[in-house]
């Protein structure tokens, strides 16, 4: 059984909620990035979703962009978020690592090189924005044949056929976005997300996370009796931008412990 | 070379294009593909299509013989399809028009656009106020300090001018916010794509729009030199102007193709931005092609002279006519677009874009080469009144 496998039926077997934190990699500073990961799982992490940086964040709200661009200001690519995986896999060898970005930095590793060094690095699943089902065959391939999940979105938009497809091809848990939109935006329906959770459980045989616009204890709260996961990114990276390398850690531990409260 | 019918039903030109956005988009993206299907059965559609483009754009836009500036070259005879004599005064109105018809029967009372040089900008604002829509265009702020005549004219239309501060600040940031805006707005906008790039089905559709330069060129062409060019010129930036004179041409025997990117201050700098010169494929704003990309996968900061050449991809199927030696494509040096912009200006009284002045330096170039019976065809795609600040101040001139 994969790591996420394992983590999410623990969780079941308490009855409990997965919360999933989000930092992109290299943000603030490369060397701040482990310990930023060892403070989210000190928060309570359930599994730790982390930001390969990429010039051209399409999918992303200014929050996280500029989390990007403070990344690859320090030239943290993707070899080096496999090296902090690694360096962090040396002090934990239980929470799974989700590693969520673009497809380009994939595609100029290679697939198959980049899923090798990935599963040697201990990454368990990979989240790729922009690549839908459609296009994903060769990764997903590449990905599972080193035992690392893909994970795919869904979204409001999402068509009933669709979702059927997906759900055949998702490992690990689905991330459905919780609105139409960037992350981090501000225009998420509480009772509209839950209708669309209890609606995907007819098709989707893994774990739902929800995530994009998730910002406090009470949406995280509200969202956590449909979903099986909350997903928060850009409410984290704006706590990381607000403190100091000294206190990024403290902070954002606090939080997420906060989140994790809230949540079960 | 027969048998040239791409892309394949999602959206592939062999091994490029495709469908790589979120998934947010993904049914929006289906939506669009059904409608246009729809449209192109339609013939009403085509026919509105083709009223709007006499009367609104003036089309057919005349092919001229260059003779004075072929004279001085001794060479090859150089043709001008003149594309800067249609309304707003360049290739792109031929394509804003097929989407806005799109738009509308869509029933989408709002559309987002992005630019680069502001042509596309104020090609997709012109269409906005003539259908009723509101309209939105993206542009990276470098460009919108470039371009102050174009942003002025987006306004005068009625457009709301959104400049882009992320990134590189130039067009391919300001793709990346109109994506945002779509993802956002997917369900009230229609995104007005301005070059044969972006998720299937926009490279066809704006292809399947812009043909109708090659398709006039074809006929053209056999009236005014009772045969086809030895060789059609294009500039390349998405390469939208190039696909729409290349395309019909494809099948044409005896026609060579020759695509003209940036050169910037020359591709052995690294500032440039020619991908299929210098660049190797990737995955960027929802299709893969040719990029200009670091070892790391970074999309890297593009250089030229001309915004509208601004960018690091380029289309699909761009990708696939190198690729299998359809086309050739070349590099023209931000010095020598100069050069041409100048020449065109004083030998045959025509201010082109500095985007189209790549295409007529490689013409220039070439055609002391070739002999005074044979014939260069330049897709001459804008005309460069947009320009005059940025040549000015090249000179050393405020105006």
């Amino acid at each position: 059984m994969s790591r996420v496998a394992e983590t999410f039926a623990r969780l079941q077997a308490e009855g409990a909620k997965a919360l999933i934190p989000f930092i992109t990699a290299g943000d603030p500073q490369p060397g701040l990035t482990v310990e930023l990961m060892q403070g989210l799982v000190e928060g309570g992490a359930d599994i730790i979703e982390l930001g390969v940086p990429f010039s051209d964040p399409m999918a992303d709200g200014p929050v996280i962009q500029r989390a990007s661009e403070r990344a690859l200001a320090h030239k943290v690519g993707l070899r080096q978020v496999l090296d902090m995986v690694a360096e962090f896999r040396r002090t934990n060898t239980t929470t799974p690592v989700v590693l969520m970005g673009y497809l380009n930095p994939l595609c100029a590793m290679g697939y198959e090189a980049f899923a090798r060094r990935a599963r040697e690095a201990g990454v368990d699943g990979v989240l790729t924005v922009d690549c839908p089902p459609e296009e994903a065959a060769e990764l997903s391939q590449a990905l599972m044949d080193q035992d690392l999940d893909p994970v795919f979105l869904i979204a409001p938009t999402t068509p009933a056929e669709r979702i059927r497809e997906i759900g055949h091809h998702a490992r690990g848990y689905v991330y459905y976005v919780s609105l139409k939109g960037v992350t981090g935006a501000g225009n998420l329906d509480i009772d509209d997300v839950a209708r669309k959770i209890a609606a995907l459980r007819e098709e989707i045989r893994v774990p739902i996370g929800v995530g994009f616009g998730i910002r406090d204890a009470e949406t995280a709260r509200a969202l956590s009796v449909t979903a099986d996961a909350i997903v928060v990114g850009s409410r984290l990276v704006q706590e990381i931008e607000a403190a100091t390398s000294e206190t990024a850690k403290e902070r954002l531990t606090r939080l997420v412990a906060s989140l994790k409260a809230a949540i079960n | 070379m027969g048998q040239y019918d791409l892309p394949d039903a999602r959206g592939h030109f062999g091994p490029y294009g495709g469908v790589y956005v979120a998934e947010t988009l993904m049914a929006a993206l289906d939506e669009l593909k059904a409608e246009y299907a729809r449209a192109k059965a339609d013939p009403a559609f085509w026919q509105e299509y083709h009223y709007e483009l006499k009367h609104f754009v003036g089309r057919p836009s005349p092919i001229y013989h260059a003779k004075r500036w072929s004279e001085k070259l001794g060479g090859a005879q150089i043709y001008l399809k003149r594309e800067d004599l249609n309304h707003t005064g360049a290739h792109k109105v031929n394509n804003t028009i097929g989407q806005a018809l799109l738009a509308r029967r869509m029933g989408k009372k709002r559309v987002i656009a992005e630019t680069g040089a502001g042509q596309h900008g104020v090609a997709s604002a012109t269409v906005a106020a003539r259908y009723g829509m509101e309209c939105v265009v993206y542009m990276g702020a470098e460009d919108v300090k470039r371009q102050a005549p174009n942003v002025f004219r987006m306004k005068l239309l009625g457009a709301t001018v959104v400049p882009v501060e992320s990134g590189s600040k130039t067009l391919k940031d300001a793709l990346n916010e109109a994506m945002r805006d779509w993802v956002t707005n997917v369900d009230s906008t229609f995104y007005i794509l301005g070059t044969a790039a972006g998720p299937h089905p926009y490279p066809m559709l704006v292809r399947d729009f812009q043909r109708i330069i090659g398709l006039e060129a074809i006929e053209q062409m056999q009236e005014m030199a009772g045969r086809q060019p030895d060789m059609v010129v294009a500039c390349v930036g998405g390469g939208s102007n190039a696909i729409g004179i290349f395309h019909p041409y494809v099948d044409v025997d005896g026609v060579r193709l020759v695509g003209v990117e940036a050169g910037g201050d020359g591709v052995e700098t690294g500032r440039h931005a020619a991908p299929l010169s210098a660049g190797k494929p990737g995955v960027l704003h929802g299709f893969r092609s040719y990029l200009m990309q670091d070892e790391d996968g970074q999309i890297i900061e593009t250089h030229s002279v001309s915004a509208g050449l601004d960018y690091p991809g380029v289309g699909p199927e761009h990708s696939l006519l190198k690729d299998i030696g359809r086309a050739e494509y070349v590099a023209i040096n931000d010095d020598e677009a100069l050069k041409a912009f100048e020449d065109c200006c004083r030998l045959e009284g025509i201010i082109p874009a500095l985007e189209s002045s790549h295409a007529l330096a490689q013409a220039a170039k070439i055609a002391p080469t070739m002999s005074k019976d044979q014939i260069i065809l330049v897709n001459l795609s804008g005309r460069g009144d947009k320009d005059i600040n940025t040549v000015a101040g090249l000179m050393g001139i405020t105006l």
